[in-house]
């Protein structure tokens, strides 16, 4: 697991990739936290292109940024979301409280 | 039930082994002709299962982790992972949607995935000799004549 940050305009692009599982999930999830600390972004955006695979420890990861996002007044949006990570992500119900799209949002 | 094939491996209680088991799984489960989702969907539910022993069964220490994949008539694939840890008091609580006794970094929705994407699920657990975790999923597949079961 390994991800690439972008930020422009006060929208925070975090690209996630490879495998997102509880051995991967702990340290993203930190380093994502910090990215929003540092940043304080109004939006973010985690973009699951590039997710390999992804069970229920990225429904964490999604809960740990929201909350994040939440408490800076932000809004959270999962893009670029493959048919794996969108069934565990469907499953959770998560979809009643961040927008999730199979494509990308625009620049 | 009659198996036609079985593979058993057992590992330590390591989170770098939740990839190991998803592999094994797949290998074994490809003589079945799986459809990708079908595969996704064993990969997913065996992860959490194994998750489950190796951060609830274990957490103060490392034990072992048994993983045997059987393929089953009508091509039948049951899963079943086993620790010797400290079992789970209320099983009925702990399939509870959002029930987790594990910190920030577990959802609590392990339980709902292995259920919403296998056939069927069952737990057996003793508080302080450990947990058993079956699950079944029928693999429909792609149809390949070549990976009918040999009698």
């Amino acid at each position: 697991m390994t991800f690439t940050s972008l930020l422009q305009d006060k929208r925070l692009t975090i690209l996630l990739s490879g495998e997102i599982d509880h051995h991967s999930a702990r340290e993203t999830m930190e380093a994502v936290t910090e990215k929003i600390r540092v940043y304080l972004p109004r939006y973010c955006e985690l973009d699951f292109g590039a997710v390999t695979f992804m069970d229920s420890s990225g429904i964490a990861l999604v809960i740990h940024t929201l909350r994040a996002m939440n408490e800076l007044g932000g809004k959270l949006r999962l893009t670029s979301v493959p048919p794996q990570p969108r069934k565990v992500l469907l499953a959770s119900g998560i979809q009643n409280l961040v927008a999730l799209s199979q494509e990308r949002s625009p620049a | 039930m009659k198996h036609e094939n079985e593979a058993v491996v057992r590992f330590p209680s390591l989170s770098r082994n939740e990839a190991f088991a998803r592999s094994v799984t797949a290998a074994f489960a490809a003589q079945m002709d799986p459809t990708i989702d079908e595969l996704n969907d064993v990969k997913t539910a065996v992860s959490e299962a194994v998750t489950n022993a190796i951060v609830h069964a274990y957490p103060d220490r490392v034990g072992p982790v048994t993983l045997r994949l059987r393929r089953l008539e009508e091509n039948v694939l049951e899963i079943t992972v086993k620790d010797l840890g400290c079992g789970i008091e209320d099983v009925a609580k702990a399939r509870q949607p959002m029930f987790t006794t594990g910190g920030a970094d577990r959802s609590g929705m392990g339980m709902t995935i292995m259920e919403s994407f296998m056939n069927a699920l069952s737990i057996r657990s003793r508080p302080g000799r450990g947990t058993t975790v079956r699950m079944k999923k029928k693999l429909v597949g792609r149809g390949d004549p070549d990976c009918k079961p040999r009698s």
